[in-house]
């Protein structure tokens, strides 16, 4: 039953890919209602397979990358909402579809997919919200990253003096930049929430590395907000940077997924 | 119950001749409802714009019509129609107005101002009680059209003049123009239009720089801006987003050397030079520093020719929903009226 849920999801943003594909050839890509209402619908029912899944192993559905990816793609979608209206306007949701969709089909096809559910106890409230805040923090940055890309592509196209059909559908670059600052801090501060509830899970030596890899992520985020905020370097310069460091998140995720299985 | 279509546009006579047959917005419903009470007549709507005085009526024979609203219009302003009127009827009459509302048939083809004065003229004929059953569902499809043709296809897509490609540009930049301020080097015509365009879309102060200060102010003032005197422009830099220039002289007066230090002092801030000068204003390799986007005349005419392009490529899509349109309108129009709707609307 929770891999129907799962597979209705997929099929939901499927329905928002083949959107975006279609009004992409048309050139006539601008924010929908329409996209807006079957992400809703495909997140209910990530939803809905999530807490399924979570009840049969008794505890958060983080213990393989199985489930690791359809939580990141599960956060991608709740930033979607939670982010608020600018985001949502902006072409970055109506990209999520797309993200999402691609994701979460290849989550469906590792090995892991198929392994039986195992019931085992909770290892507790800090442990899970350390593991569940710091997914969701690498789909901020992931979304981040599309908007860094995004921001590179208008700007070039800008310098280039070339309007193509990608030019009149992607956002101003002003609101790019904005859109992507918001993001990265909003996964910022979800990592440091994460850290700080690692740090409240006490110390065994399992969250001892996972707090160093995490480390390791929210330390370049840190000091790449804070440069920006300080103004020395130009938005397009921070629009690299952001699509730099979430290669290197997406590095310490390998990273993770090790120490998940060693353990 | 037939439809004709009789008026003058930018097509079919020059200005002298569309002014003598101009209708005040004031006076369109008053000149409707006059019309749809001649004997031969239903319904009538007169559209009045800068581009066209057209009239649309609703009549039992469509030839007389025709002939009536011709008569009528000659005598009101006193001077005969001649071969500047067309006179279109039935299925011709109603794809005439779907394509108007559409911006099909307008100077700048694609543009949407001409449906906000449809909706006028009709709404004045409404009031006037010029209106009934056939005009009333045609307008109404019109309006429908209009806004089908413009969400589903690319006619109001990019833009096809100078001044609208530098707001394209500019919004693309900078997202709402409302905080942007604007910096004119220079007095030249084109600049003051290009201005004007940016202020239409919100943009916030124009500071006016000239070597001739008096030229400044005069631009200033009917841009409701500032001048500077040419010698301190670099000193407004800081504040300004679009930067004009629109001088006469012999050389760049915006090397890529004077720019970029001023570039670094506002890192984050990207600035928008727009070049109208020939010889050009600004040094090309301008165009190479972090956030500067330099759009000289050239360039910006091709993105103009460009975006007429796209929009040309757009007319059969738009034609085709049109016609499917006007033929299902004249299926309706052909249908025979129920008994009580002519009753109840004493046809």
């Amino acid at each position: 039953m929770e891999r129907s849920f799962l597979l209705a999801s997929t099929i939901c943003f499927f329905i928002g890919f083949a959107y975006t594909m279609y009004a992409l050839r048309s050139r006539l890509l601008r924010p929908s209602r329409w996209t807006f209402v079957i992400m809703a619908a495909g997140f209910a029912l990530q939803t809905a397979f999530l807490h399924s899944r979570g009840q049969a192993a008794g505890r958060c559905p983080l213990t393989n990358l199985f489930e690791v990816l359809t939580f990141l793609c599960w956060s991608l979608v709740l930033l979607y909402f939670a982010v608020g209206g600018t985001y949502r306007l902006s072409l970055l949701g109506t990209f999520t579809a797309p993200l999402v969709f691609l994701l979460q089909t290849l989550a469906q096809f590792l090995p892991s997919a198929s392994a039986p559910v195992v019931f085992r106890k909770s290892a507790g409230v800090w442990p899970e919200l350390h593991a569940a805040l710091s997914l969701m923090a690498y789909g901020a940055f992931a979304l981040a990253c599309v908007a860094g890309v995004m921001y590179l592509v208008q700007e070039r196209l800008l310098k280039l003096h070339r309007l193509n059909s990608f030019f009149h559908s992607l956002p101003p670059i002003a609101t790019l930049s904005v859109a992507l600052q918001r993001v990265m801090l909003t996964g910022f501060v979800m990592l440091s929430v994460g850290l700080i509830a690692g740090l409240l899970a006490g110390s065994p030596v399992f969250y001892k590395a996972t707090m160093i890899v995490s480390g390791f992520v929210w330390a370049p985020y840190g000091v790449l907000l804070l440069l920006r905020w300080k103004r020395p370097f130009s938005p397009r310069r921070f629009a690299w940077w952001a699509v730099g460091a979430f290669a290197l998140a997406l590095a310490t995720l390998g990273a993770l997924n090790f120490l998940h299985i060693s353990k | 119950m037939e439809i004709v279509c009789l008026g003058l546009s930018h097509k079919t006579a020059p200005i002298d001749v569309r002014e003598k047959f101009a209708i005040g917005d004031t006076h369109l419903g008053e000149v409707s409802a006059a019309l749809s009470k001649q004997e031969g007549l239903r319904e009538a709507v007169v559209v009045s714009t800068c581009n066209r005085v057209e009239y649309y009526i609703a009549a039992e024979d469509s030839s007389r019509a025709l002939e009536l609203v011709e008569e009528f219009a000659a005598s009101r302003a006193q001077q005969a129609t001649g071969g500047s009127f067309f006179r279109l009827s039935g299925m011709e009459g109603i794809r005439h107005l779907f394509r108007v509302a559409s911006g099909l048939d307008s100077m700048v083809l694609g543009e949407t101002e001409i449906l906000g004065q449809v909706k006028k003229a009709y709404a004045a004929a409404q009031d006037g009680g010029a209106t009934s059953r056939c005009l009333n569902k045609m307008f109404q499809r019109a309006f429908n059209v209009a806004k089908e043709v413009r969400t589903q296809t690319g006619i109001t897509r990019g833009a096809v003049s100078v001044g609208s490609v530098a707001v394209e540009l500019a919004e693309k930049i900078f997202g709402k123009l409302e905080h942007c301020n604007v910096m004119i080097l220079g007095a030249g015509e084109t600049a003051e239009m290009t201005a004007k365009s940016l202020q239409s879309r919100g943009a916030k102060a124009i500071f006016v720089s000239n070597r001739t200060y008096e030229r400044a102010a005069t631009l200033a003032e009917t841009l409701g801006g500032k001048a500077i005197h040419f010698d301190e422009w670099d000193a407004e830099f800081s504040n300004i987003d679009i930067l004009i220039g629109s001088t006469g002289a012999p050389h760049a007066v915006v090397p890529k050397s004077k720019l970029a230090p001023l570039m670094e002092r506002r890192a984050d801030r990207p600035l928008f030079c727009i070049d109208l000068a020939v010889p050009r204003d600004f040094e090309p390799m301008v165009n190479d520093l972090d956030g500067v986007y330099l759009y000289d005349i050239d360039s910006l005419q091709s993105i103009a020719d460009d975006g007429l392009r796209v929009r040309q490529s757009e007319l059969v899509r738009c034609e085709q929903m049109i016609e499917r349109h006007v033929t299902e309108f004249a299926t309706w129009l052909a249908t025979p009226v129920p008994r009580e709707w002519k009753n109840s609307s004493g046809e």
